[in-house]
């Protein structure tokens, strides 16, 4: 607030001089009259706007009272500045209002133009202030988020037991570590640049989902079995990448891996009225087997929001008790035309 | 006498790996079973009394650190020795650094031979280092210096992963939801008597109520006063104040009574240290 007054006074100043260049007389006189008009004026709009907004974002009051507040601080700039410049030089009270017409115009116009402009001024400085500092705030959130998909993706647990196994599965059976190697080497490949790209085709994400799985299926044994299921028409629909992957991982991780017996995951995709139905369909605990930890609630957050990001209200995701115990997480979105 | 092991491994490919490497760095051992999850290893365990056992932390069904707390208390210390307990991990930071502290050994998957055989010889020293163990009191004082360890591991692992910062001020209300889910009761923390942990629900008991939240036991336990309440089991944390009587069964095993309440209170072994007559 104090730097809008200085700057203030340093606006006054210039116009002071300005009017002992353009209509002679004293430079000294202007400058009281003009330091008088602007500072009223300014004490007036920026005590007047703190006590509307409180402490906003944006220290503006909003629709007519902001306006109202600059009329009215025009107004009472120009009489009490007006009157302290009248009782410095001397000339009688409200003598400025008798002085020749023109002469009261060209002040008020002054005045008003002065003091609009200076509000505009500091209005538009503090609202690109405020929006500064909303992006900031935005593209923290996206870095803090895409970090945290990152962490949830590239759990340490998962990274280090399947390099626990592939350890095991070179001395054992060579041909089928290079197929475990080649699946972790696509999983990681995924999971480092899919935070990036917009979307890929469906395909895609069910081969992504392949891979995770054999991954899983190597280190749960016959603990998990799994179905993939795409029509073949659906191949090319465009999907956000990796949106699939944490519904399958909270099957694995709340459903399965708590079951001591394991169980089934199966993940199908198909057409109907013109949307595409996509279920993760677990037989695992169920959703009542475990209270809700941080990490399911975070993935299924980031389903919806990646979809509402997306598809806005079109698309839906919802959980339910599956047919054979186990959980059912169902999501639909629109078909591109 | 053979040294005997069990492993307990959830994922078939590790369990085999652990025991090759272990069949390379310890011949004499003898793996007595692979179990692959909590509530069979503690089974097998008491079924084979094996005196080294090599758990994994995350089993499907009990965790490796609930088939400790179970064993502690199953374990038949008349007939066997405690057995030497290590830690099977892939990455648990705050439960590895638990062990560190305790000094209960772990290995970390995937297992690395060298590490392997520096554990394979520190089990060889305490084994070694507990066959003169004759009379009964050095039995016993061995007995309670496994359980203190074991204590101290299973509370500083399973707090360090559930919550890693407790709250500054100790929880005053609970809001507990009533049988129909419908009305929420505000609790205040006085009148609860005690805690128990019951399948997915935590029942919190007054003297004349029963209530159910679903916040875990190893949650609420940071935000309880730890000398307002005592955990005296894995699934139990009461009210010290209210504690009337502990008692001893022919078998061993202690249980407790509240003053207001009826029921026997189970006390785990890890917990009795607490009851010691002064």
């Amino acid at each position: 607030m104090l730097r809008h007054g200085l700057i203030t006074a340093v606006f006054c100043c210039l116009i002071a001089t300005a009017l002992t260049i353009t209509e002679g007389g004293g430079w000294a006189a202007h400058l009281v009259y003009s330091l008088s008009i602007g500072t009223v004026s300014w004490l007036f709009i920026d005590c007047g706007r703190l006590l509307l907004t409180g402490h906003h974002e944006i220290h503006w009051p909003g629709g007519p009272w902001g306006l109202l507040l600059v009329v009215a601080g025009v107004f009472v700039g120009f009489f009490v500045g007006n009157l302290i410049g009248d009782a410095w030089v001397g000339a009688p009270a409200f003598d400025f209002l008798d002085i020749r017409g023109h002469k009261l115009a060209t002040a008020a116009v002054i005045t008003i133009v002065a003091t609009v402009c200076m509000c505009f001024f500091f209005y538009s400085l503090g609202k690109s202030k405020h929006m500064q500092s909303q992006i900031e705030v935005a593209q923290r959130n996206a870095t803090e988020a895409r970090l945290k998909l990152l962490e949830t993706q590239l759990e340490p647990h998962m990274l280090f037991n399947t390099l626990a196994n592939l350890r095991v599965l070179i001395t054992v059976d060579p041909a089928r570590a290079v197929a475990m190697l080649d699946r972790l080497n696509s999983y990681l490949r995924m999971t480092l640049s899919g935070s990036r790209a917009l979307s890929h085709p469906l395909s895609a994400e069910f081969e992504r989902l392949a891979d995770y799985l054999e991954l899983m299926s190597v280190r749960m044994g016959e603990r998990l079995r799994y179905t993939l299921d795409l029509p073949e028409a659906l191949r090319d629909v465009p999907v956000p990448p990796l949106l699939l992957q944490p519904l399958v991982e909270n099957s694995i991780r709340h459903g399965l891996e708590p079951k001591v017996e394991g169980g089934e995951i199966t993940v199908r995709a198909r057409q109907e009225a013109g949307q595409l139905v996509i279920e993760v369909i677990d037989t695992g605990v169920g959703l009542d087997g475990a209270p809700p930890s941080e990490g399911s609630s975070f993935g299924l957050e980031q389903v919806r929001e990646r979809l509402a990001t997306v598809y806005g209200a079109q698309g839906a995701l919802r959980l339910a008790p599956g047919g054979t115990g186990g959980t059912c997480a169902t999501l639909n979105f629109p078909l591109p035309v | 006498m053979t040294p005997t092991a069990l492993i307990a491994e959830d994922e078939p490919l590790l369990a085999q790996a652990l025991k090759a490497e272990l069949a390379a760095a310890w011949p004499e051992l003898q793996v007595v079973a692979i179990a692959g999850d909590g509530r069979s290893a503690v089974r097998e365990a008491l079924r084979l009394l094996p005196q080294v056992l090599f758990f994994d932390i995350r089993m499907p069904g009990l965790d490796g650190l609930g088939a400790v707390a179970e064993l502690a208390d199953c374990w038949p210390a008349d007939q066997a020795p405690m057995p030497q307990l290590v830690f099977v991990t892939a990455y648990d930071e705050y439960a590895a650094r638990a062990f560190e502290a305790q000094a209960i050994d772990y290995v970390l998957k995937p297992v690395q031979p060298q590490r392997l055989r520096k554990t394979v010889a520190r089990l060889q020293q305490a084994l070694a280092a507990r066959q003169p163990a004759a009379t009964p009191a050095v039995a016993d004082e061995a007995l309670e210096r496994t359980l203190a360890q074991w204590r101290q591991v299973l509370s500083a692992a399973g707090a360090g992963a559930e919550a890693v910062a407790p709250p500054a001020t100790p929880l005053r209300m609970i809001a507990a939801s009533d049988a129909g889910g419908s009305t929420v009761r505000m609790v205040p923390i006085d009148e609860v008597l005690y805690f128990e942990a019951a399948d997915k629900y935590l029942r919190v008991l007054t003297a004349t109520h029963e209530y159910l939240i679903r916040t875990p036991l190893k949650q609420l336990l940071p935000q309880l006063d730890a000398d307002t309440f005592w955990q005296v089991h894995r699934a139990v944390v009461v009210r010290s104040a209210a504690i009337e009587s502990v008692h001893r069964d022919e078998a061993g095993k202690m249980h407790l009574m509240l003053r207001g309440r009826a029921e026997k209170i189970p006390v785990s072994r890890l917990y009795a240290h607490l009851f010691r007559a002064m």
